[in-house]
């Protein structure tokens, strides 16, 4: 769980979405429709993204799972996804934000390396993923804005071509964030 | 809500998984990916006293080209045969239909053979599976047995395995030269469930006569319906504009018998099989000619 083994005992018909959550107190997992659709709960077992409301706690027994905990660092260091959540704007009340963030962190490691990505892409990316607050935009502009950070490094080269891959929306948003 | 108690089988090989279904019958129920099977425990639609959970048993899961077939285990994960360069190489069909299904996290943990096995109307396996000719590989503790697609679906969410039967391979026949495939679909937002989905599956021979047309529609009717019409209207024809939407025609008026619902009514489910079959049919003659010519210059 998140680099570290938990122990915990869990009913068979305990989802895994109820055991992060009610067991192990791992309440940054959220819990929406408990049937697939809205994405809330996605979580990654042995890396990759899936409902926690789908699966049983103990089909898990012995798997690597990650959640939205595991993502910032020991010190509270914002791991380069979120803080292109935050500097995009791309929450509001941030219900969803915990599956955003899980589903999207495999899809943007896997294209660490690859050019610029399309609007489409991003969608595709999305789509599994309810928002009721944002209207989506500034979530593509955060997956834009990650997408530079994790590829380039949050150094200079990121912050260059922020400025010119993403416009002024994503700039003023930063500031704003900031 | 919440599933009802149930009692959990991690089943360890498939002759394991049998034995369960064979003691406890009706009450217990295969679980794969859990894609369905779950949100309807969850909402308490399904109340399985035993579920047998197979994803331990490594044995049901790859994709391996055999002779004239690509067999595919029934735990293969949708994303796995999605991203399978056998697959692509050989049955292009399913590579071009995997991204329709669900999203990503849903087939990172969804199987192939369970979408079968599941026999959704509105699945987009079942209908491909009969416009391949697919052959489903069966086993019980009374045997094996083999299962033509067409054959497989029988109603509403029922197929032809018995309760103590599990779908355990799925044989897809790889594609020939002078063979063609396409699939649509019309869906409210990507990843929902298909208002109307086609799959087509064409052959012509070296002067471009069509030698087999399986046009397989979804969400029109209680499973996967084969248009009895398209191959009437097109075997031993050489395909055209013309003929192609007649076909198209008379497959929505004569073959299918939608349902109308919230999302559409019956008159627009017509309208887009009519529609869809047209297109596919297009793309798949326009890729039998590519392919014939690919063969005739090599
Ligand atoms: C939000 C959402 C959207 C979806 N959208 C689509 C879509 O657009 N198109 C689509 O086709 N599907 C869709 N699905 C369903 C998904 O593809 C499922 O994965 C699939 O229908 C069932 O496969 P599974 O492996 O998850 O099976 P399970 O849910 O585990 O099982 C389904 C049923 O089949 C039986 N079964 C499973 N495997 C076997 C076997 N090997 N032998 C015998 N019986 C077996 C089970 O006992 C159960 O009754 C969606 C699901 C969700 C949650
Ligand atoms: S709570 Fe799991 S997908 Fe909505
Ligand atoms: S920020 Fe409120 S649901 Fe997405």
């Amino acid at each position: 769980m998140n680099g570290r083994a938990r122990r915990g005992s869990a009913e068979s018909r305990h989802l895994l979405s109820d055991f992060l959550r009610h067991e192990l107190g791992l309440t940054g997992t959220h819990v929406g429709c408990e049937h697939g659709v809205c994405g809330a709960c996605t979580v990654l077992i042995n890396g990759e993204a899936v409902r926690s409301c789908l699966v049983f706690a103990v089909q898990c027994e012995g798997a690597e799972v990650t959640t939205v905990e595991g993502l910032a660092a020991e010190d509270g260091e914002l791991h380069p996804l979120q803080e292109a959540f935050q500097a995009a704007h791309a929450l509001q009340c941030g219900f969803c934000t915990p599956g955003f963030l899980m589903s999207l962190l495999p899809f943007l490691e896997e294209r660490r390396d690859s050019g610029a990505l399309t609007d489409d892409e991003i969608r595709d990316a999305l789509g599994g993923n309810l928002c009721r607050c944002t209207g989506y935009q500034n979530i593509v502009e955060a997956v834009r804005l990650a997408h530079t950070k994790m590829s380039g490094g949050a150094g200079n080269s990121a912050g260059n071509s922020v400025g010119t891959s993403t416009g002024n929306s994503a700039g003023t948003c930063a500031a704003e964030g900031a | 809500m919440k599933p009802c108690s149930f009692e959990y089988v991690k089943a360890e090989s498939l002759e394991h998984a049998l034995a369960v279904l064979v003691e406890h019958g009706d009450e217990a129920k295969i679980l794969a990916g859990g894609q369905s099977l779950v949100p309807a425990m969850n909402f308490r639609l399904a109340q399985p006293a035993v579920l047998v959970d197979l994803n331990g048993v490594g044995a049901l899961s790859g994709i391996e080209r055999v002779d004239g077939m690509v067999q595919v285990g029934a735990m293969t994960r949708q994303r796995s045969a999605e991203r399978s360069s056998v697959l692509s190489a050989h049955v292009p069909l399913v590579t071009e239909t995997m991204p329709f299904i669900a999203h990503a996290q849903i087939r990172n943990r969804g199987t192939f053979g369970g979408s079968i096995a599941h026999a959704d109307p509105s699945a987009e396996l079942p209908a491909i599976s009969v416009a391949l000719s697919a052959t489903l590989q069966v086993t019980s503790s009374r045997g094996s047995r083999s299962i033509a697609a067409s054959d497989f679906y029988v109603d509403l969410l029922t197929t032809a395995l018995e309760a103590d039967e599990i779908l355990v391979r799925v044989d897809l026949p790889i594609a020939v030269p002078g063979s063609g495939f396409a699939f649509a679909e019309v869906s409210r937002r990507h990843g929902d469930y298909a208002l109307v989905g086609v799959a087509a599956s064409v052959q012509c021979d070296a002067s471009g006569v069509c030698q087999q047309a399986r046009v397989s529609l979804l969400s029109v009717g209680p499973g996967p319906v084969l248009s009895t019409s398209c191959a009437a209207a097109l075997i031993g024809e050489r395909p055209t504009t013309r003929t192609i939407a007649d076909a198209a025609a008379a497959t929505a008026s004569d073959d299918i018998d939608p349902e109308g619902d919230i999302h559409a009514s019956a008159r627009f489910r017509r309208h887009l099989a009519r529609v869809l079959v047209e297109r596919t049919l297009t793309r798949a003659f326009a890729r039998a000619a590519v392919s014939a010519g690919a063969a005739e210059q090599a």
